[in-house]
């Protein structure tokens, strides 16, 4: 499923490398005990050290380096145990040092892997270049007064992962796989929230293109912080298209950094090469290399939970579920959960339906998580067994999911309720069998006469006439023999 | 009434203990001769009342019978150090008026000990000099004049307030922070002890960082007890400098009567370049002999790579500075001036806060780090500064310390100098070595030139060895019967 983009010249393919910044879950900043907690008064999580008063120090919270341990083991990544940090030097104003301290040629994780589930079921493998640890900026607030810049520093010395891929990726596509996949990873690894919205998880994408059957890496422009991940796919198609263009009319394309525009569609110059910064990389002295042995990464490797990759193979394998089906449901791991206790001593490939179909398509339609559907794992549940043990029909369990959409009820209760009850019992299926042929004898006739077809409406009318209570097959048993005699 | 600041701190405490006078007493004759001496220029600011208020709080200790380690002596508190509600300067206009809510790690240590701070002590802008030239807040006096002569001389620096302090008996003692030689040098230049423990020794928390990886407090005293009674008191790991070390310090006070026999004494040749000042040779091998009658044995050895020390220094301590620097940008603290935009506010704020050599420092280092320069200078100059401390680690599988001269000249004039950076610089050319190595140095006033000005002579022993840095310094004290600004201590 190549993307392929025609030019005037011929036709191109685009690379994509990205670069994502995710926020590590901790209590505590990276280098301060500060903080990190989300919507609190501006400049309330603020530690000495994060508003770099003079002669403050950084000390490394370990819990930031497990977490990015652990993520660099979910990406099945070589894990470097000695690390160096180092200030990035820039100056602005919502960065209190006049640096970041980054990791830069010596990184806390080296190279891994991550597969993307395609939408045709399909698995892409896309390379990680490295991991590494960084503190977030403040936030510089422009609109508030008409001159003067406010700054919050709660922001300010939060643990980052950036996680940077090979340049692997060569659709839009494959990139919207990509942070969905790395989303799901963090998120089962607990060490990210991984929502974009929120701006915990962000994005840059650097894009080139090439002539389909070059192997050169062209010029590239990295795309800045973009915050969902339909706009990252977006973003990448018109750089592309950019890029081709440019090409196509003879001109270069410059290294450089760009912002996506996303009412516009558009990507546009937010600092060119001239004007990059020299970041003047060099260890921090304030800080010792970061050390720590195998037995170390051992032990958090010990308490790795299940990733999704995993959970999927087990899924198809133990359920017999098809691999776009477990895709699906592993995505998320609340879901898989959810999954997993409907599923649970019952028909797999049934409640699969009931969950990936019916109850996602509720989920999707309302915008809401699965933490908050109406409907419980356990409820949804019994209902397959309502079905399975023939205590209502398949038709009438879709009324009873309706009614569990719209009041939460138990679906025992309902059917109780209502009187859903199936008719199994011959003698009443019998006489609404007799009553429907006795009204009907023409149609009768006409079966009689070799138009089998009509053995169908029948069973229609008998539903009709018992409120769809009947059980199916019991109708069709009955009115074949009351047919042929 | 007998002058209470003629003690040092070790008879200071005796008395105290014994109460022959009070800690209040104490701290208002130095109160008295910190007014009495203020066109020494020693003080940035004098915290008198808060001075006589902890005085009180030692003397109702000691009353009580539960006396601190420094309970009562008064101590003088490099600008460097953050103070709590006290103004913090570093020296510079950029951060004029900055009081810290915080308080360092040393002085907090000193301050826990029962010491009394009379104020903060004027430095070089950001520790940056060999003068005590570079200070917004003007120079300082060397209280030491050569013989019939009136030009003033310099006190050395960074540490010139401290040392001046200390030597002209404003304090008993002062705090010091050294990054290549600004607590040694300006101790020899004004006939005092000087100690550099080794770095890890004690927290860089809430010091005002000038090189992060050279930097380090100690002590500056008019005798080798004195700085042994404070570096007991102001070393010791601290979780939250990375940087500082769990080594055990050894009690270096309770090893200083057990002199140098059998100790091997280093002498490195490199040290004795061609045109070494006379007095200064002639000092080192009078200092060499006091240990060689001591019981030691004088070895010589090589420190090749002595000569890069310097130019190795001045690339590594700029690149960091210009670094630890960045964040004086008018935002948050001291000094802003106003700017059309974000970047005017920054150049103009670090233009007017910044002093000329604070300036030329920032550029350099910025420059040896600068993509394309990076190798050649900063990573270059890293590889050398591990050779340094190599060749200090080969010296020390030979000899158990190594005797130098602290300075290669005595003070100069105040207006010697001014305009050449570089022989500046030549100030620290043997005390620089040791700060690349990491390894602890102190200066113990030896001597007097031929004008009548003090000389001091530099003792370096391996990490961790405070122990018997302080053993031969105590032995070298001991032969020099150094006068003191006095005429004795």
């Amino acid at each position: 499923m190549s993307y392929i983009i025609k030019g005037e010249t011929g036709d191109w393919e685009v690379v994509i490398g990205l670069e994502v910044h995710a926020q590590v879950i901790s209590a505590a900043k990276l280098f301060s005990s500060a903080s990190t907690s989300f919507g609190s008064e501006p400049n309330s999580n603020v530690a000495f050290v994060d508003a770099a008063m003079p002669g403050m120090l950084p000390t490394i919270n370990e819990t930031c380096v497990e977490q990015a341990v652990r993520t660099g083991l979910g990406l099945k990544a070589k894990i470097n145990h000695r690390s160096v940090f180092a200030r990035k030097n820039y100056f602005y104003a919502d960065l209190p040092q006049g640096y970041q301290i980054s990791q830069y040629d010596q990184p806390i994780v080296g190279e891994g892997i991550i597969l993307l589930d395609m939408p045709d079921g399909s698995v892409r493998s896309v390379g990680i270049e490295r991991l590494h640890l960084e503190q977030d900026a403040g936030k510089s607030i422009h609109d508030i007064h008409p001159t003067k810049s406010f700054i919050d520093l709660n922001r300010a010395g939060v643990a980052l992962m950036e996680i940077v891929s090979k340049p692997d990726m060569r659709s839009p596509d494959e990139a919207g796989a990509y942070l969905k996949k790395m989303r799901s990873i963090l998120r089962y690894l607990g060490t990210c929230d991984g929502n974009m919205e929120e701006g915990n998880m962000r994005c840059d994408a650097n894009v080139s293109v090439r002539p389909v059957g070059s192997t050169e890496l062209r010029t590239r422009c990295e795309i800045k912080n973009v915050n969902s991940v339909r706009f990252v796919m977006q973003a990448i198609e018109h750089e592309a298209k950019r890029h081709i263009d440019v090409y196509e009319s003879g001109g270069k394309i410059d290294q450089e950094t760009r912002l996506y525009d996303s009412n516009k569609g558009e990507t546009r110059t937010m600092r060119s090469k001239e004007f990059a910064h020299d970041y003047r990389y060099f260890p921090d002295p304030d800080l010792l290399p970061l050390e720590f042995d195998e037995a170390y990464v051992a032990a958090i490797k010990a308490k790795l939970p299940e990733l999704p990759d995993d959970k999927k193979d087990r899924f198809m394998r133990e359920y017999g579920l098809t691999a776009y089906d477990a895709g699906v449901l592993v995505a998320e791991k609340e879901n898989a959960d959810f999954f997993e206790t409907v599923a649970k001593g019952r028909d797999a490939k049934l409640a699969n339906n009931w969950v990936s179909n019916n109850l996602f398509s509720v989920i999707n339609t309302r915008g809401i998580t699965i933490a908050e559907s109406p409907i419980s794992a356990k409820n949804l549940g019994r209902l397959i067994d309502l079905i399975s043990d023939n205590t209502i029909s398949g038709r009438l369990a879709k009324d009873v999911f309706e009614i569990m959409v719209e009041t939460g009820k138990a679906p025992d209760a309902i059917v109780e309720e209502r009187g859903l009850k199936q008719i199994t019992d011959t003698g009443a299926i019998e006489k609404a069998v007799d009553s429907v042929l006795a009204a009907n004898p023409e149609k009768v006739a006409q079966v009689k006469a070799g138009k089998e077809a009509l053995i169908g409406w029948f069973v229609g009318q008998i539903m009709k006439a018992t409120q769809g209570k009947a059980n199916p097959a019991m109708c069709q048993e009955l009115l074949k023999k009351k047919l042929a005699q | 009434m007998t002058d209470l600041t003629r003690f040092t701190i070790a008879q200071a405490r005796e008395h105290l203990r014994k109460k022959d006078f009070s800690a209040l007493e104490l701290a208002d004759a130095h109160i008295k001769a910190m007014e009495t001496h203020r066109d020494l220029n020693a003080f940035i600011v004098e915290t008198a009342d808060l001075a006589r208020e902890r005085a009180k709080e030692s003397d109702f200790r000691i009353k009580s019978g539960n006396a601190l380690p420094l309970d009562g002596i008064p101590l003088g508190i490099k600008d460097l150090f953050c103070t709590e509600g006290v103004q913090t300067t570093a020296g510079s206009h950029i951060l004029k008026g900055f009081r810290p809510n915080y308080e360092s790690t040393v002085s907090q240590k000193l301050r826990d000990a029962g010491s009394v701070m009379l104020g903060k002590l004027n430095l070089d802008e950001f520790a940056m000099g060999s003068s005590n030239k570079t200070s917004y807040y003007g120079h300082v006096k060397n209280p030491w004049k050569a013989r019939g002569h009136a030009t003033e001389l310099v006190p050395g620096g960074s540490s010139g307030g401290s040392a001046a302090a200390v030597s002209a008996h404003l304090a008993m003692g002062a705090t010091g922070t050294d990054t290549g030689g600004s607590i040694r040098q300006p101790a020899a230049f004004c006939g005092i002890v000087g100690v550099k423990p080794t770095y890890g020794r004690c927290s860089r928390w809430g010091i005002v960082a000038f090189a992060s990886s050279l930097d380090q407090a100690g002590p500056m005293t008019r005798t080798v007890r004195d700085a042994a009674i404070m570096l007991n008191v102001m070393t010791g790991h601290d979780p939250k400098d990375s940087t500082s070390m769990p080594t055990k310090m050894p009690d270096v006070e309770a090893v200083l009567g057990q002199g140098v026999k059998g100790l091997r004494i280093g002498v490195p040749k490199e040290y004795r370049p061609a045109g070494l000042n006379a007095e200064v040779g002639a000092l080192w091998d009078k200092g060499a002999q006091w240990l060689k009658d001591a019981g030691a044995e004088i070895v010589e050895i090589d420190l090749p790579h002595t000569k890069y020390a310097l130019p190795t220094y001045y690339i590594v301590a700029p690149a960091e500075a210009s670094s630890n620097l960045a964040r004086y940008d008018g935002v948050r603290y001291g000094l802003r001036v106003p700017g059309k935009s974000l970047d005017d506010m920054y150049a103009k704020t670090r233009a007017e806060g910044f002093g000329k050599e604070v300036k030329r420092r920032i550029l350099i280092g910025t420059y040896v780090l600068s993509a394309g320069y990076y190798d050649a200078y900063y990573l270059k100059a890293q590889k050398v500064r591990a050779l340094i401390a190599q060749d200090f680690e080969k010296a020390f599988g030979k000899v158990d310390a190594i005797l130098t001269p602290t300075a290669p000249t005595a003070a100069f004039g105040l207006n010697d100098k001014v305009d050449d950076p570089v022989a500046m610089y030549l100030n620290d050319v043997f005390t620089v070595p040791a700060s690349l190595a990491g390894i602890p140095g102190a200066s113990v006033p030896a001597g007097l030139n031929a004008h009548g000005l003090p000389l001091g002579l530099q003792v370096l022993t391996k990490r961790w060895d405070e122990a018997t840095l302080f053993r031969v310094c105590q032995v070298l004290e001991d032969a020099a019967k150094f006068p003191g600004l006095r005429g004795g201590a």
